[in-house]
């Protein structure tokens, strides 16, 4: 094995117990109607609004670009969503439906959801995205090197994916569901961030365990130990099994809470859901009619 | 990367949760309460009243009876007939009955239970509500397992009932403290007489609606609210078979002597210096939020409270930094807000105290650290304190604050660990923060201290004793070992 090539990384111990502790308290904040609209629209503004299905059609990416933009045609006030995610394949259509409305592009690129294809193919994968119009790049981490101890190259492949994103940001999706536990993930996080990503990301979306509140505390404790050693603020991303709006404003609270307000901004927080926004939609017609109305009421894009 | 847009209308929205405060509408508060004795509300012989205020707002909550001698006197005579006419005589499986209904009435009215702890006391609903209360039924319903079951809690004793129990619970917890004391007492066959705190009578006057609601028989359990001569009554009565305390650990030496003279079954359970050890290999920020939950707590007023941070030299510059961001989230205010981390301080004599102890620590040459928060401006409030450069012979590292306010101190090794941590007159209880479980063994082995949780704090359950070593007292409550306090041997079997 060759020597390796990142410092090593200084980090601690997670009990499991203390930290899904925490985390389920973090859940029990409760905010009033007064704050729930701005909540409600921040967690808009955070939202990387995704569809990565093998059926994606440009058809379908135009009508999701259009409610990134414009998530309720009837109020303006709504802000648009960070971005939308979309496979690389479908960057292009996505880049001119959201041109010039501040809705940024990201494309999961680098063999995702595996990851394991040969390193050259995944670059350039990133670099054809990037070239396509893509803003942000979600790449995985490679679990497969990282399982078999291998961190040198974890950490050189996503500093390899960090340069051939150029000027897009970089996430990295860590998958924490196949790490094994808080500690791996902990572990994980430093090197990505040490790697260089802009953002970590907990899962694709693509197998059963998915997000949780307390496995984004364990990074978001991660993030806070990376910008405490280095200075440097690396954004968090939960994705998969965010659907509502209730789960999205935990994700508030607990990043709020741990990392502090200056987190609370869509360019070191997101959520990468696709009916989250529809649920949020529904929450913000309630706060003015007092009623929760029903899905056909909003559009299914 | 696109960001937001630089006009976006949204208001910019950070972590200032609006006030959530729990609704006081669930307590229906009379203006005034006797004392209960023989099952119902008596005026007190006395004559004299005090009232009970909300140390969050200084508001008047109730006027509430202060009994001296002669209504102890009538108490322990109601408690005396409860006991010989037929309590004693009472199976087992019939007190399960009663202890399982009043923990389902607790349990029905939680929420008004809770607020009416934290509008008495001052400590965060959130705290009542998810610790306090659960914890009441839960003491209840464990005990009412033990009431029909004791020969084989004790087995191979004839054990009996001591008689009429005095009984004695501080203002920091005390609907549970009262929980801790009743249980048992009443799953062993003896009647009560319980003195609430002065500062916290009301919770334990509205469980006596809940003990005449269920029906327990007159007389077995007898309320007497008021102060520190009300106690020394029920202390000082020669027809009080055994007494249990918990408070500090100057009452309970007077308690001690004067239950020494009479030979009279005691328990104390009395003050505490705890330390916290965090060793270097710990899990950090869970470590950090155990220290936090240690000593911040139902604002410090707990007896085995996390108020000495142990740290390892070499991560104490770094864990001290991350404590003092940590504390910066603290939330302090309105106890009724959901959202609340810290109450308000129990009294105004308390908070003098905490005032007093924290200038002996800036005096004696610590360093003060506060949680920037702005304090209402009625009620008590003292702002969390942690204290740094911190030596073994500050009063803040040897003296029980019981208020928001941890002394830090480092250690090399865990040799020293176990020394300094040691090296306290108390013993009630300790922490430990290591990811080795062979560490944890070889200090919880060493410590001088009755309990001691690793990888966690201030995790209380029924079937676990607890109590303290040194001037921390004596005695368990809880566990079989609480339950064996509330039974003598009666000889040869009957």
């Amino acid at each position: 094995m060759n020597a390796p090539t990142y410092t090593p990384i200084r980090t601690t111990s997670v009990d499991q117990v203390a930290l899904e502790a925490r985390a389920a308290e973090l859940g029990s904040r409760s905010i009033k109607t007064s704050s729930k609209r701005a909540a409600l629209h921040l967690a808009i503004r955070c939202i990387d609004l995704t569809t990565l299905e093998g059926a994606d059609t440009p058809g379908k990416v135009a009508s999701l670009c259009r409610k990134a933009v414009r998530p309720d045609a009837t109020d303006p006030a709504i802000p648009h969503v960070a971005a939308v995610c979309v496979y690389p394949e479908m960057v292009a259509y996505a880049a001119a439906a959201v041109a010039g409305s501040g809705v940024a592009v990201a494309s999961v690129a680098g063999a995702f959801p595996s990851g394991l294809s040969d390193l050259d193919v995944r670059t350039d994968d990133i670099r054809s995205a990037v070239a396509d119009g893509a803003d942000e790049i979600d790449i995985v981490l490679n679990r497969s090197a990282f399982l078999s101890g291998d961190l040198s190259k974890v950490h050189d492949e996503v500093a390899a994916s960090k340069e051939a994103c150029g000027d897009a940001h970089l996430k990295v999706i860590l998958e924490t569901g196949e790490l094994g536990g808080y500690e791996p993930v902990r572990r994980a996080s430093m090197l990505a961030m040490a790697a260089g990503a802009d953002f970590i990301k907990t899962s694709t979306g693509k197998i059963p365990r998915a997000a949780t509140p307390a496995m984004a505390l364990c990074m978001a404790e991660a993030i806070r130990e990376h910008a405490h050693q280095t200075g440097r603020a690396v954004g968090f991303k939960a994705a998969g099994g965010i659907r509502t709006a209730k789960q999205a404003w935990h994700y508030l609270v607990l990043m709020g809470e741990t990392l502090g307000p200056e987190w609370l901004t869509p360019d070191l927080f997101r959520l990468g859901a696709s009916s989250l926004l529809n649920d949020i939609l529904l929450q913000l017609a309630k706060l003015d009619s007092g009623r929760y109305s029903g899905p056909d009421y909003v559009t299914i894009d | 990367m696109a960001g937001p847009m630089a006009d976006d209308p949204t208001p910019e929205f950070g972590l200032d949760y609006a006030p959530a405060p729990e609704s006081t509408a669930v307590v229906h508060l009379a203006d005034e309460y006797g004392l209960f004795i023989g099952g119902e509300f008596v005026e007190p012989r006395s004559g004299r009243t005090f009232d009970t205020i909300n140390p969050a707002t200084e508001d008047r909550l109730a006027t509430v009876a202060e009994g001296d001698s002669a209504d102890v006197d009538r108490a322990v005579a109601a408690a005396r007939t409860a006991f010989e006419k037929h309590w004693s005589d009472t199976p087992g499986t019939v007190r399960a009955r009663y202890l399982y209904r009043i923990a389902r009435q607790l349990q029905e009215r939680s929420r008004e239970f809770a607020v009416l702890e934290t509008m008495d006391g001052g400590k965060p609903i959130r705290e009542s509500r998810d610790v306090d209360l659960p914890l009441v039924a839960a003491h209840f319903f464990h005990h009412a397992g033990w009431a029909d079951k004791l020969e084989h809690a004790f087995p191979n004793r004839n054990v009996a009932p001591h008689g009429v129990v005095g009984q004695i619970v501080p203002w920091n917890f005390p609907m549970l403290m009262a929980a801790w004391k009743l249980a048992p007492a009443l799953a062993c066959g003896n009647t009560v007489v319980l003195k609430p705190a002065e500062t916290t009578p009301l919770t334990a006057l509205l469980l006596a609606e809940v003990l005449q609601d269920v029906g327990l028989p007159p007389g077995v359990v007898n309320i007497v609210t008021g102060a520190g001569d009300t106690g020394a009554a029920l202390v000082e009565h020669p027809d009080v078979d055994k007494l249990a305390f918990t408070g500090s650990t100057g009452v309970g030496k007077q308690i001690q002597r004067s239950a020494a003279i009479r030979r009279l079954p005691l328990t104390l359970e009395l003050g505490g210096k705890a330390a916290n050890v965090v060793f270097e290999d710990a899990a950090i920020d869970q470590a950090i939020e155990g220290v936090i939950n240690g000593i911040f707590f139902n604002q410090g007023h707990v007896c085995c409270a996390g108020s000495r941070l142990l740290v390892q030299e070499s991560i104490a510059g770094d864990f001290i930094e991350r404590l003092k961001a940590r504390m910066t989230r603290l939330r302090v205010g309105d106890p009724l807000d959901k959202n609340t981390d810290v109450g308000a301080i129990n009294s105004a004599g308390q908070l003098a105290r905490i005032t007093a102890l924290v200038a002996s620590g800036v005096d004696e040459g610590a360093v003060l650290h506060q949680a920037p928060c702005d304090l209402p401006d009625r009620g008590f409030w003292f702002a969390p304190s942690v204290f740094t450069e911190v030596q073994q012979s500050h009063r803040v590292a040897r003296e029980e604050i019981f208020g928001p306010v941890l002394a830090v101190q480092t250690f090399r090794t865990p040799d020293e660990a176990v020394e300094k941590a040691n090296n306290s007159p108390y013993g009630l209880s300790a922490g430990i923060w290591t990811e080795k479980g062979s560490k944890i063994l070889w200090m919880a082995e060493r410590l001088r201290a009755g309990v001691i949780w690793a990888n966690t704090f201030n995790k209380f359950d029924p079937a676990s004793p607890f109590g303290g070593y040194k001037e921390s007292g004596f005695g368990r409550e809880g566990g079989l070992q609480g339950l064996g306090a509330y039974v003598r041997d009666a000889g040869a079997n009957a």
